[in-house]
């Protein structure tokens, strides 16, 4: 006891409290040492999604044919000239795979963005506002969820006609009412938080608020929300493009792949690889799937502030 | 070693994992407890009391660890004994009491049900049995309806109330030792008065030893045989409970209490900078505010004091316009204010500026220091770039801050240095009004002191007007010209420092005063016997 009062000052001094200084780090360093500490699912997960995203940009360079050429031999076995062979029009299933990643890839981001612009706008003004325009939002989208939304997507597919803009419009306003959900809930958390409150008196705009009270505050969950989203909505085109009404041909997609090429199965007892080749987009498919949900759940461990024991 | 003791801790070392690596929470602590004794441990927030006391009852929280030391609790060493065996003890022979009784009590369940539910468990009592002696220490701990307040649920009691039930469920298995973590930390003064009382009778009677954790020297004294004294997780001293208040050995035991050494002269002024007239004001349909006038003078400091439900809060919101008056009106500067937020220009804004009491919520944990102080700047005087940030930095030295705190964020600051930045956020708009919301009550002591030193200073360089809402008679004492009771939605009294704390008092002015604890150990017994309540012994 005799040797704190030596090394600390016993009396109340202003520069002693706020001397204090505790280790500042760069954003860089921070995010390295957490990437760092990351489990091994964690960075399968991002070596997969990575892989993914370079398929999908460099598919021209990568691809040894192009996507709709049709020129050579219908369902053709897999040979150093066809990798996977090719399909029931004597396309390259090999190159098709490859821009299959960046059309099925591109237009599920695409609609995830749209559904999280759309969702979480709503969401934040519902938040925001908590009265009858919250109630409005809330109930409209209370009827939108009521509706199974496969179901309702193949509806309002069939009457706006299967192109690639409707399809992206449909599934980001059927999912948006997820976003919106979660964005409201969370963000009523931080609306309360005196901070919100010191921006209104001083003035600040809905907008501002919004934007930079709000917003930096809810992005975990919204980034960890935006993985699985991404997943589901992957999913939701590749299970519309099988049953027809999602990604028309000629663009290549993985599922509308598995579906041209399903009657190959039958034939896997005289030759396996024709049998595998239908599987392989699919397999595309739940690779990724499974590669985001790692990287999520890292992810939302890691921000929930849950803490290992020691 | 003597027979009767209870507890003997010897060089107790805990470690807390952050920032990837293990940092000495205790650093080599002893402490003994004899039976039936209580032992208050007193120090600021962060100095390792809650770990200790935790640790005494061979706890450790997630993320913590002991490295050395042993812990003989009636002949079992809690620190190497297995989890199997403590948890045998824990909930009938050791208890804890926690601060926050609201957050601790499952809502889903009665609150009799929860009170026995260890003793039942553990078999020490039959059911009926439990039930009726709970009744009883219900009663003992003069809790209104001892029969059947148990068949309340957690929300349906009020936080004082709460507070003695988990009092009871720790006493009900008759423990040998009982842990208070500040148990009364988060009441009224009025109410802590009552929750002090009825412990301190329950302990008693009962014959259990205790430990009593809080950072408030006043409500130790009242309690504690001994205390000691904690300071970054080392024993700073430890005496008897009178000998350390009259005769304290270190400085640093000596300028816990420092704050309640601060004194304003109190002054006069006629010339009204913001005052609310005959303001009623309701949420929905509950009244809380009735013709409440209050006027703050230019330059000086009006301090509200009240319990929390009194309408102080309130008063504030309706200041600032936050909640619009249902009848009545605020005047800045001789002119009507308009009621609400809405309506107010953007010059009105910036003169009335307010700092909160939890200065961790009031910032926004995603900004700098920078942007937080800058944002004001730029939104009222249109500061920009280098302009803005030169600003900052002049408005971090006028908070005693040096100007490296300007890429910080807020979670990398302590207490203090968080309440200071809100201040100096607020100072960046140039107001003539600043509304603190006990802005100095989440504090320890020894930075309370410094932040009303801050505010003093600032007032007299700046000229500033301040609204001091608060329920510490000390921090009023410290910084106020003028007082104002509240009371119910009411004001009770108001007028000049000199003139409300002097007697004759109105009822209730003398209620919350006499209320407050003094750094006298038969305090809380004369106080009693003068109001007639149990427990005066």
């Amino acid at each position: 006891m005799s040797d704190t009062s030596k090394m600390q000052p016993d009396t109340y001094s202003a520069a002693s409290e706020v001397g204090a200084v505790r280790t500042r780090r760069t954003w860089s360093q921070r995010a390295w040492i957490t990437l760092k500490k990351a489990p091994f699912s964690a960075w399968l997960g991002m070596i997969i999604i990575a892989f993914y995203v370079f398929v999908a940009l460099f598919a021209p360079l990568l691809a040894p044919y192009a996507e709709a050429d049709s020129s050579f031999a219908a369902y053709a076995p897999w040979s150093s000239d066809h990798l996977l062979g090719t399909d029931q029009i004597g396309r390259d299933v090999f190159s098709r795979l490859i821009y299959g990643a960046r059309n099925t890839m591109g237009i599920a981001l695409i609609t995830t963005i749209l559904a999280f612009v759309i969702g979480g706008g709503f969401g934040l003004l519902a938040a925001i506002t908590r009265n009858w325009v919250d109630q409005v939002i809330s109930r409209f989208v209370d009827v939108l969820m009521a509706i199974p939304s496969l179901i309702f997507a193949l509806m309002l597919l069939s009457i706006f006609g299967s192109n690639a803009i409707s399809l992206i419009v449909i599934i980001a306003v059927l999912d948006s009412t997820r976003v919106f959900r979660l964005t409201r809930a969370v963000a009523i958390n931080v609306v309360v938080m005196d901070y919100v409150e010191a921006a209104r008196l001083r003035g600040e705009k809905l907008g501002w608020i919004m934007r930079r009270e709000i917003l930096p505050n809810i992005m975990p969950p919204l980034v960890a929300e935006f993985g699985l989203r991404f997943c589901f909505v992957f999913l939701t085109i590749a299970a519309l493009s099988f049953l027809g009404v999602g990604i028309q041909p000629p663009t290549a997609d993985w599922g509308s792949m598995v579906r041209e090429n399903a009657s190959l199965i039958q034939f896997a007892q005289f030759d396996l690889r024709a049998g595998i080749t239908p599987l392989i987009p699919a397999a595309a498919i739940a690779i990724i799937t499974v590669g985001v949900n790692f990287v999520v759940d890292w992810f939302l461990h890691h921000t929930s502030g849950l803490r290992d024991e020691h | 070693m003597s027979k009767d003791i209870l507890l003997d801790v010897k060089g107790l070392k805990i470690e807390g994992y952050s920032d990837e690596k293990w940092n000495p929470i205790i650093k080599g602590v002893d402490l003994q407890l004899r039976k039936g004794e209580v032992l208050g441990l007193i120090g600021e927030s962060g100095a390792g009391k809650s770990t200790l006391g935790l640790a005494a009852m061979g706890f450790v929280r997630a993320g913590c660890r002991i490295t050395a030391g042993s812990a003989m609790f009636d002949g079992l060493d809690l620190v190497t004994a297995p989890e199997s065996q403590k948890r045998a003890l824990w909930g009938t022979h050791l208890t804890y009491v926690a601060q926050s009784a609201a957050a601790s009590f499952n809502p889903a369940h009665k609150l009799i049900d929860q009170t026995i539910g260890a003793t039942v468990r553990d078999g020490i009592q039959p059911r009926a049995d439990a039930e009726r002696d709970a009744v009883k220490l219900y009663d003992s701990l003069m809790l209104p309806n001892p029969e059947t307040i148990g068949d309340r649920y957690p929300h349906q009691v009020s936080g004082g109330q709460l507070q003695r039930v988990m009092t009871a469920m720790a006493m009900s298995s008759r423990p040998k030792l009982i842990v208070f973590d500040e148990p009364t930390t988060a009441l009224d003064v009025t109410t802590q008065v009552e929750v002090l009382l009825a412990m301190r009778k329950a302990v008693r009677e009962h014959g259990a030893a205790a430990i009593y954790i809080t950072h408030d020297l006043a409500v130790v004294a009242q309690m504690a045989n001994r205390i000691k004294v904690l300071r970054y997780g080392e024993e700073v001293e430890e005496a008897e409970t009178r000998e350390m208040l009259s005769n304290p050995q270190q400085d640093y035991t000596k300028s816990l209490w420092s704050v309640r050494a601060l004194h304003k002269e109190p002054e006069q002024s006629e010339d009204i900078v913001l005052s609310v007239n005959n303001v009623d004001a309701a949420y929905g349909k509950v009244k809380v505010l009735h013709d409440v006038s209050i006027a703050l003078p230019r330059g000086k400091t009006v301090a509200i004091v009240g319990e929390s439900g009194s309408g102080k809060s309130t008063t504030a919101r309706v200041m600032t316009g936050l909640l619009p008056p249902s009848k009545g009106s605020v005047t800045f500067n001789s002119e009507t204010l308009p009621n609400a937020l809405a309506g107010r220009t953007k010059d009105q804004l910036r003169r009335i500026q307010m700092i909160y009491q939890m200065a961790d919520t009031a910032m926004n944990p995603r900004q700098t220091v920078g942007e937080i102080i800058g944002r004001p700047l730029e939104f009222y005087h249109g500061l920009r770039g280098r302009a803005q940030d030169d600003k900052v930095v002049e408005l971090l030295h006028d908070i005693e801050l040096s100007e490296e705190f300007i890429d910080r964020l807020p979670s990398e600051l302590s207490g203090g240095q968080k309440q200071r930045i809100c201040i100096a956020r607020a100072l960046a708009a140039e107001p003539e009004v600043i509304i603190c919301d006990e802005v100095t009550s989440a504090l320890d002591q020894i930075v309370q002191e410094g932040i009303l030193k801050l505010l003093l200073k600032l007032q007299k360089e700046k000229g500033l007007s301040y609204f001091f809402i608060t329920h510490d008679i000390a921090v009023v004492e410290a910084i106020s010209d003028e007082i104002v009771v509240m009371n119910q939605g009411q004001v009770v009294e108001q007028g000049l420092k000199t003139q409300v704390l002097n007697p004759p008092f109105p009822d209730y002015t003398e209620l919350l005063l006499s209320s407050v604890p003094e750094m006298d150990p038969d305090w809380l017994t004369d106080l009693a016997q003068k109001r007639g309540m149990a427990g005066a012994t």
